[in-house]
This record gives structure tokens, C-alpha cells and sequence, in this order.
């Protein structure tokens, strides 16, 4: 029997207490679904949706894309980002100078003393 | 008969196999590209069998050494050398046997993946001539104990590397990201070729436990250590030399990316090899720790919080990889910086290096899926954009499945493979600095955030009319997914198992130097 048990020096972690919770997880989702309406129909008028009378957008119109999420996030860090995001020049004379001036830092750091 | 001559040679022949494979291929490929496709799926499906039926020899025998041209292959220091091994010898022992089985199962599966997704293109030959190349440079680094035998890998790596990041030409793009790769890799490399100058220079020898014996740590040994830490810093993609990464994972074909991980990885294995093994506890391992440190932390936040803006679905990921090497770095940095203090060392510095270690092996598993199902999704609608994908989860719903995996493993999300690793670097990091350890957690916060978008992006929503007729990958490409996605709930649900049979092992051979040493010089 194999151990599933990993010891960290400090405590330990059972993957199978994690995969009991996935399972009764997965049970609950299942009673839910289970007791749903019965009377569902793919492919029918049931499965429109319902916005206050008004027709359907189309589905590009709804779908919410990578660039709309997480703007509150960038907008609080954009003083961050505004320094970070231009140091990624794509220029190959930079990025060798990046990488000379940490050679130089390392050898200060490590020669010196 | 054949059974004792691959049992005899085997370190050589997971090098020698893909290489002459290599060679070979454009050869066989002019019969047909059934026969292409069988020699090259034959070739990686060899040198897997080879490379796990060595770390069995590895974990049962200890360390196995190969020595090139000798009357016996174990014959490390000839009578009349002068007490020098003159010749060019590789090493095998558990952390070079563990680096060998993962990257010889993540060649296996790429290059199935590889079958189906890029069928379609044209001089498949060249290109699986190149793969295989690839695949025998990173053999070779992480069996080698020869100085300049590892430059010659290093070089290998990085032409076969640039020839493979240009092979989708994408109007001009791709090649320009394989000329900034070369660039970066050459200056690398030559930082590397100084280092290894300096080095025979003042010692007279390239053997890796020849040089571990006679090192003293003098001022331009100081300045050949500094070289070897950028030039593969570099070739691994640590912050602030990171900036080739995403230029090139973002444009090479999605199973060249996954390959150019392995090789990434590669490059920190030697990183490791070098200042543990060869260096050792003669340098001031407490500054060159938290210099692994400061790169590992840089390069886990930088890392991450350059993914979340990108669109680029190839490129979001590739700066994830830089965030997970930065976990790799720390641990690998903190089990450095308590190197010389035993009591601290056996408390939580080898469980740091073994969660660095381990992660190594977990991250070259999910960034590869990763990597394969973005190709994979790109492979059917054609853009990287992740503005323009949306609802794919209703026609591609395996490769929903394994994304979803990655995700959760790169995440940390219990219980995938990820999380185990993390949760060593995690646990004992708080020992040795918890400041250290909070600033991982919140790396995998945001990890986990911006792969919300990700997910969000290509499978959620309503199907769109532009994708409604997006069927599911190939088969081959499942498989290959597959593979990756199985290794990864198996090492997530036997972290104990992986950790004593591979990590544990892999760990104490990087700070038993002495054994590497009585190992090749016999005892002296």
C-alpha cells in the first residue's frame, strides 16, 4: 500500500482527505442537479434567456473578454505597471545590458568582500 | 547479450540515441513520413525505456559513471594520468537519473503531441532532426561531469533551441524571437566558456570532482562563479534576464515551448550541479544563497504580475514559467544560504531543496500540458488572442479538462503535484525567513487569478458563432496531453512516494559532496 502521506519537516499533508472532499464535493453538486426541473428541454424556447423583454445581443456582444477582467486590479497598480511594463522593450541591446549590469552588481557583491 | 550491453551503457546511450537519431532522420524521412513519424517515435520511446531503466540502476546500485574511451567504464583516473581524470566522464547519479526520466517522458509525450500538430507543415524533417537534437543536448547536461562536455550540450541546446523557435516563420516574427534567443544564449554561453577558461586555467582540469577537489575559492574563482550563475541564470530565464522568455515561447510552436522548458530546466539542474557539487562549502555560500534567493524572488513576482495584463494566451504562460522558476531558485537558495550550518541545514534547508528539486520535475510536467493545451487550441482556431477566444469549453472539452488541471497544478491547488512542492518551499522557507515564505503564497494567489482569466477566456461563456464548428483535438494530442495531465494527479496523490524514491535522494546527492567526489577520484 503506498504511503499517501507527505511529511514537510514541520507538519504533513494527506492528498486523500483532499479527494474525500472532492467526492462528497461532486455528491452534493449531483442531488442538486438531480432535483432540478425536470421538464427541461435542449434546444427549446425554455433554454432563451429572459432580459426584461428586450431581444438577445449576440453572443460576441456578451461575451466577456480577457482585456475587460481584472481592471480594477491593473488600475490600482498602474503606478506598478507604468514602471514595469516599459523596461520589456523587446530590444536585444537591452536586454544583454540587464544582463551585464547584474554581472557587475554579482561581482561587487561577491568579489569585494 | 543486449540486455548487458544497454545495462552497461546506458548513460551513453540516452545521449548517443537521439543524437545518431538525429542524423539519421532526414535520411529515413525521404522513404516516406510514415517512416519519419515511426523512426522519430521509435527513437524518444528508446531513449525513455533507457533513461528510466538507468535511474532504476541509479536508485538500486548508487551513482553510475561512464567513462569515455577507457578499457573499462568505470576506469576514472588512468595509472599513467597523473592522478587526473583526463578523460571525458558522465556522472549518473539520482538527480541527473530523476532530470533524465522526466525530460525523456515529456520528449515522449511532445513528440506524440508533435505528430498530429504539426502534420501540416512543411521540412518536418529538419524540424524532428532539431527535436531529437534538442532532446540529446539536455541528456547530455544532465549527465555530464566535464566542464567543456556541458559548454558543447549548452551550445547544442541553444542553436537546435533557435532553429525550432524560427521554424513557424509567422511573418519574420518567430525568426526575430530565435535571433534575440541566440544572442542571449551565445553571450551566455561565452560567459560560460570564460568561466571554464578561469577554471582550467588555474586548475589544469575540466572534471567537475577533479576541480570540486582542488578549488580554493581564490578571486578569479570568485569571478568564474559569477559567470557560471549568469550564463545559466540566463538560459533558465531568472528576472532580470528573463526578457528573451515570452519573445520566444510566445512564438515557437506549442511543442517546441514545452521542450524549450525542459531545456530551461536543464540549465538550472547545472546551475545546482555547479554550486553545490563543484563549489560547494568552499564558496560564501550565505551571499550566493540569497543571491539565488533575491533572483528566486524577483522572478516569482515580476513573473506573475507581468502575466496577468498579457492577451497573448503563449506568452501568459511563459511568464508564469518565470514566476515557477522563481520558487526553484528560493528553495534551491535557502538550502544554499544554511549549507555550512548542519543543525539548520537537516531542521529545513534539505526540505527547502527538496521542494525546489521537486519542483523542478512538477513544473517541467504542467508547463509542458500548459503549453500543449494552449497549442492545441490554437491549433484548431487559430489565434493566441485571448480577446477573440470564448466558449470553447462546449466543443474542447478534454482539453478543457487538462487545462483545468495545469491550472490547478501550477496554482498550487491541492491535490495536484504543484501543490506538494510548493507546500515544502512554503513550510520550510517560514523558517528560515517568513517573509520569504508570504511573498510565495501571494505569487500563488495570483498565480491562480490570473489563470481565472485564462480559463475564463477560452472556455466560458456562450458558444460563438465564429467557433461552432471547432471540433476536439486529435487523439494524438490527448494522448499526448494525457500523459502529462495522469503524471501530474499521480505525483499529486504520491508526493511521499515521488519525494523518497526521486527528491530525497536527488537532494542529498547535491550535498554529499564527498560521495560525488569518492565516486570519481576513488576515495582521495
Amino acid at each position: 500500500m503506498p504511503d499517501f502521506t507527505l511529511f514537510t519537516g514541520s507538519g504533513f499533508w494527506n492528498p486523500i482527505f483532499w479527494f474525500v472532499s472532492i467526492i462528497v464535493a461532486l455528491i452534493l453538486i449531483y442531488i442538486i442537479y438531480a432535483s432540478g426541473e425536470k421538464g427541461y428541454k435542449r434546444g427549446t424556447e425554455q433554454v432563451k434567456p429572459f432580459i426584461s423583454g428586450n431581444p438577445e445581443p449576440a453572443k460576441r456582444g456578451v461575451q466577456i473578454s480577457a482585456g475587460n477582467l481584472y481592471w480594477g486590479y491593473m488600475d490600482s497598480l498602474r503606478v506598478y505597471y507604468r514602471n514595469l511594463i516599459p523596461l520589456h522593450t523587446g530590444i536585444i541591446t537591452d536586454y544583454l545590458l540587464w544582463m551585464f549590469c547584474v554581472t557587475a552588481i554579482l561581482l561587487i557583491l561577491v568579489v569585494i568582500p | 547479450m543486449i540486455t548487458d550491453f544497454v545495462i552497461k551503457n546506458a548513460p551513453i546511450l540516452v545521449v548517443a540515441i537521439p543524437l545518431i537519431g538525429a542524423f539519421l532522420c532526414p535520411l529515413v524521412a525521404r522513404i516516406s513520413p510514415m517512416w519519419r513519424k515511426t523512426w522519430v517515435l521509435g527513437v524518444v520511446t528508446v531513449t525513455s525505456l533507457i533513461a528510466i531503466l538507468l535511474a532504476s540502476i541509479v536508485l538500486t546500485q548508487g551513482t553510475v559513471i561512464y567513462v569515455f574511451g577507457a578499457s573499462t567504464s568505470n576506469l576514472t583516473v588512468p595509472i599513467d594520468s597523473g592522478g587526473i581524470p583526463i578523460r571525458i566522464i558522465f556522472t549518473v547519479d539520482a538527480m541527473s537519473a530523476a532530470m533524465e526520466v522526466i525530460m525523456a517522458m515529456i520528449g515522449f509525450s511532445v513528440i506524440l503531441y508533435s505528430m498530429s500538430a504539426d502534420q501540416e507543415r512543411s521540412s518536418l524533417e529538419q524540424y524532428y532532426t532539431l527535436f531529437l537534437l534538442l532532446i540529446c543536448s539536455v541528456m547530455g547536461m544532465v549527465t555530464t561531469g566535464d566542464l567543456f562536455n556541458f559548454f558543447v550540450f549548452l551550445e547544442i541546446s541553444s542553436m537546435a533551441s533557435a532553429g525550432l523557435v524560427a521554424y513557424r516563420v509567422e511573418k519574420g516574427r518567430a525568426i526575430e524571437a530565435a535571433i534575440k534567443y541566440f544572442i542571449v544564449s551565445t553571450i551566455a554561453a561565452i560567459f560560460f566558456l570564460f568561466a571554464i577558461a578561469i577554471l582550467y586555467g588555474q586548475y589544469n582540469a575540466l572534471n567537475i570532482a577533479m576541480l570540486a577537489q582542488r578549488l580554493q575559492f581564490t578571486l578569479i574563482d570568485k569571478i568564474a562563479l559569477i559567470l557560471i550563475v549568469m550564463a545559466l541564470s540566463t538560459k533558465c530565464g531568472a528576472v532580470p534576464m528573463h526578457f528573451w522568455t515570452p519573445d520566444a515561447y510566445s512564438l515557437a510552436p506549442s511543442s517546441v515551448t514545452a521542450m524549450l522548458v525542459v531545456v530551461s530546466l536543464a540549465s538550472l539542474y547545472a546551475l545546482f550541479r555547479f554550486v553545490f557539487t563543484m563549489y560547494g562549502l568552499t564558496l560564501s555560500y550565505v551571499t550566493i544563497g540569497w543571491v539565488l534567493i533575491t533572483l528566486g524572488v524577483l522572478s516569482m513576482v515580476i513573473g506573475v504580475t507581468m502575466a496577468i495584463p498579457q492577451k497573448d494566451v503563449q506568452r501568459l504562460i511563459a511568464y508564469q514559467g518565470i514566476s515557477q522558476i522563481g520558487y526553484m531558485l528560493l528553495g534551491m537558495g535557502v538550502g544554499l544560504a544554511v549549507l555550512g550550518n548542519p543543525a539548520q541545514l537537516s531542521s529545513f534547508g534539505i526540505i527547502a531543496m527538496e521542494g525546489g528539486i521537486f519542483h523542478i520535475i512538477n513544473h517541467a510536467i504542467y508547463e509542458g500540458l500548459l503549453f500543449l493545451t494552449a497549442g492545441s487550441i490554437i491549433y484548431r482556431i487559430g489565434t493566441r488572442d485571448l480577446d477573440k477566444m470564448g466558449g470553447l469549453g462546449h466543443s474542447m472539452k478534454y482539453t478543457m479538462i487538462f487545462f483545468m488541471i495545469g491550472v490547478l497544478a501550477i496554482a498550487g491547488v491541492p491535490p495536484f503535484n504543484g501543490f506538494a512542492s510548493k507546500l515544502l518551499i512554503y513550510e520550510s522557507v517560514y523558517l528560515f525567513n517568513p517573509v520569504l515564505a508570504i511573498i510565495a503564497l501571494v505569487v500563488s494567489i495570483l498565480t491562480l487569478a490570473s489563470f481565472v482569466k485564462v480559463f475564463h477566456s477560452i472556455f466560458m461563456g456562450p458558444r460563438l458563432l465564429e467557433y461552432a464548428g471547432v471540433r476536439e483535438a486529435p487523439l494524438p494530442m490527448l494522448i499526448g496531453m494525457g500523459i502529462l495531465a495522469v503524471l501530474i494527479v499521480v505525483f499529486g496523490f504520491f508526493p511521499q512516494v515521488v519525494v523518497n524514491t526521486i527528491v530525497a535522494p536527488a537532494a542529498q546527492a547535491l550535498v554529499n559532496q564527498g560521495g560525488y567526489l569518492s565516486v570519481i577520484l576513488g576515495g582521495r
